[in-house]
């Protein structure tokens, strides 16, 4: 029967640690009251430049002077990667590699991966840095507080642009970001709170607690709904971006309450395996969040959902390479960030965004429809 | 010493009470648990939902069951389900119509993939900890190359049937589980291979001296485990459908169903049901975690002290 102790033990142990734990997520470490109401507010803004560019676009009007870093191409842009380890960098890494094509002036594109650890990916930079070839460097932090010094030595040899992820230092020319996380939230949460009148059950789920791009999506709805009383939030969960779990989480959670009227979620690539716990006992699919993967786009067609996907857009990864090629033509740029526009996709939107030809974790907004590989380059078909 | 002779005039049926598998105590806790933090788990239903949810777990732990009792470990078996799940959708994305086909090439490359793993173990005088270890990084390379890092394609729903879909509220994916667990007992416990396997496991030089054939055997048994591989991925991807990170952790669960359930690290010993009963209290575990509000990185903490705690609960008992 020892083991039945030491089993009885392990859970408490885990029990308290889990409560440990949670206790740490409501710290509001994530949480940035200015920030949060300068995105709120730029949501609204009208974005300066065309339209049908929206890569080129920018939210505020700070465009810098960078003739300083002013250069005679052809250029060596070398590009230090966190890694390719989810559809959104596939997505972007390959908008990237098309936009490469459209710039004769750039001769050479050093690419080095960093296998989404912190310690490859600053190597990678040192060594990028003592290469002497690179006339810019573009840089996808792996995460913030550790990449952050390796950037500042960047900065201090050549002109620098961050994107993707942020870092804790102004020295890059700029950081190219859709307006930001809060926005992402608070536009779902709002959706939820506008279709629930007489409020109702709102489940949601995250990918994973910890990630700043994340929490700040749910830290700005949770306050949403906390203002909305008639709003029950049922729960929030881990769904650590698996399908499977994700699943059974909303399985369960229908059988806990019995009724869930909107799923709120800070990511998109589950969202059709939740729907599915909906389909699968047979009830009516409630009001739903998502983003801009084809697959839910497809499903919110074909079952006539009440949804709405706001983006990060994949677009950036293309936006990171002109800039490359302005600053070292010293043309302005938006600095020290370099605020893109964030669509949301609604029910008006949706059919322009839905594309049957392409991958389910193709991400709609990736600005390339108009590139030579179109769409084959992307795994889709004409 | 009173404790002692207590023991040793105990009467028979509390002896056997002793000898019962305590995966089924354990099963039987996590269960009530469940059920007394949400009653409607008693329910048909949601019984029936957490049965089909593990029904992939049980496939795979049987399948893992063979090789633990070859004295082997079969650790490529999640990135193999990942592999196959990738390959069929862009099969199926292509050729919907191939439904059947694909379902056969699922199998045959789960055979083909336990057959290299056992031809290497035997002949090559790998580990089999190291050899499935290598597969494990190949099969994960080969899939994410051959679909570019993302999911491709989508699975049709024909083929997403034996994951998803319930025959009068029983869902099919149960009776998949049920049928290659009946095949399995019978193979493992009615036949003289299933003999010749737990000597191979127990005592290889002893088997070979009295003229098994082990390196056959050892071969076998990797080809069941990746014949379990598939059909696990097949009805995991019915139920969830297509994803780069689908069967990622699966071999460790199945590795710490089959030792819930008494399977012996190093071989020779395990059997059927309780590895089943193992798997279904770690699939109910999760639930229950899940229940009570424990992020994932809690599972794995908890995931890890009961591999440990079973493995010194079973070396403990013998």
């Amino acid at each position: 029967m020892s083991l039945k102790r030491t089993f009885k033990g392990v859970l408490a142990a885990a029990f308290a640690a889990s409560m440990a734990m949670s206790a740490l997520a409501q710290d509001n470490k994530f949480f940035d009251q200015a920030e949060h109401d300068r995105q709120i507010a730029m949501l609204d803004a009208t974005p300066i430049g065309d339209g049908d560019q929206p890569w080129l676009q920018s939210m505020a009007d700070n465009f810098r002077d960078t003739s300083k870093y002013k250069k005679d191409g052809p250029w060596t842009v070398c590009f230090s990667n966190a890694g390719i380890f989810n559809p959104w960098q596939v997505v972007g890494y390959k908008t990237m590699q098309e936009e490469i094509k459209l710039h004769s002036n750039i001769k050479d594109f050093i690419v080095t991966d960093g296998e989404g650890k912190d310690d490859k990916q600053i190597a990678d930079i040192d060594d990028l840095l003592a290469s002497k070839k690179c006339d810019i460097l573009l840089v996808t932090p792996n995460t913030t507080a550790a990449l952050t010094p390796a950037v500042e030595r960047a900065c201090a040899q050549l002109p620098v642009i961050v994107f993707s992820r942020g870092v804790a230092t102004e020295c890059p020319v700029t950081f190219i970001t859709p307006i930001g996380g809060y926005a992402y939230g608070a536009q779902a949460a709002r959706f939820i709170v506008d279709a629930l009148p007489d409020g109702g059950n709102v489940l949601a789920l995250r990918i994973s607690p910890g990630v700043d791009v994340l929490e700040t999506r749910w830290s700005a709805a949770e306050r949403i709904f906390a203002a909305n009383p008639k709003i029950k939030v049922i729960g929030s969960e881990f769904t650590n971006d698996d399908r499977a779990i994700a699943k059974s989480i909303v399985e369960d959670y229908l059988q806990r309450f019995g009724q869930i009227d909107a799923v709120w979620m800070d990511a998109g690539a589950t969202s059709v395996a939740a729907i599915e716990a909906f389909e699968d006992i047979g009830v009516e699919i409630p009001i739903f969040t998502g983003e801009d993967q084809q697959d839910f786009l497809a499903k919110w067609q074909e079952k006539d959902l009440t949804a709405i996907a706001p983006t990060y857009p994949t677009f950036q990864w293309r936006t990171a390479i002109i800039a490359a090629t302005q600053i070292l033509s010293g043309e302005k740029v938006p600095g020290p960030i370099w605020y893109l526009p964030q669509p949301t996709i609604t029910v008006e939107t949706l059919d322009k965004y839905t594309q049957a030809n392409m991958p389910p974790q193709h991400y709609a907004l990736c600005g390339c429809e108009d590139m030579a590989g179109y769409p084959e380059v992307w795994g889709g078909t004409k | 010493m009173s404790i002692i002779s207590t023991r040793n005039t105990l009467p028979g049926r509390l002896r056997g009470l002793r000898s019962i598998e305590p995966i089924y105590l354990i099963l039987l806790a996590i269960v009530a648990a469940i059920v007394l933090s949400n009653p409607i788990y008693l329910d048909y239903g949601p019984m029936m939902q957490l049965l089909r949810r593990s029904s992939p777990l049980i496939v795979l732990a049987v399948g893992q069951l063979f090789v633990i009792v070859s004295g082997g470990f079969d650790l490529s078996v999640g990135s193999l389900m990942t592999f196959l799940i990738l390959i069929c959708a862009l099969l199926l994305n292509s050729s919907p119509e191939l439904v059947y086909p694909a379902i056969a090439l699922c199998l045959v490359v789960g055979l083909a993939s336990g057959a290299v793993n056992g031809l290497v173990v035997s002949f090559w005088k790998v580990p089999s900890i190291i050899a499935t270890l290598g597969m494990l990084l190949m099969l994960r390379g080969a899939g994410l190359f051959l679909s570019g890092g993302s999911a491709r394609g989508n699975l049709p729903d024909t083929f997403r049937a034996l994951g998803r879909d319930s025959v009068f509220g029983f869902p099919v994916a149960l009776i998949v589980a049920i049928v290659f667990g009946t095949a399995a007992w019978l193979v493992l416990h009615r036949t003289s291979f299933g003999r010749q396997l737990y000597m191979v496991g127990a005592n290889p030089r002893a088997a070979r001296l009295s003229g098994v054939n082990v390196a056959g055997i050892r071969i076998a048994a990797f080809m069941f485990s990746g014949l379990s591989a598939a059909i696990s991925a097949i009805l995991l991807s019915g139920f969830s459908g297509v994803s780069t990170s689908a069967g990622n952790g699966y071999e460790l669960q199945a590795i710490s169903a089959a030792v819930l359930g008494g399977a012996v690290l190093l071989g020779g010993r395990g059997s059927v049901v309780p590895v089943i009963a193992g798997a279904l209290a770690l699939h109910a575990l999760f639930t229950l975690l899940n229940i009570w509000g424990f992020p994932k990185p809690m599972r794995d903490v908890v995931q890890g002290l009961i591999i440990i705690c079973a493995v010194a609960y079973s070396a403990r008992r013998k």
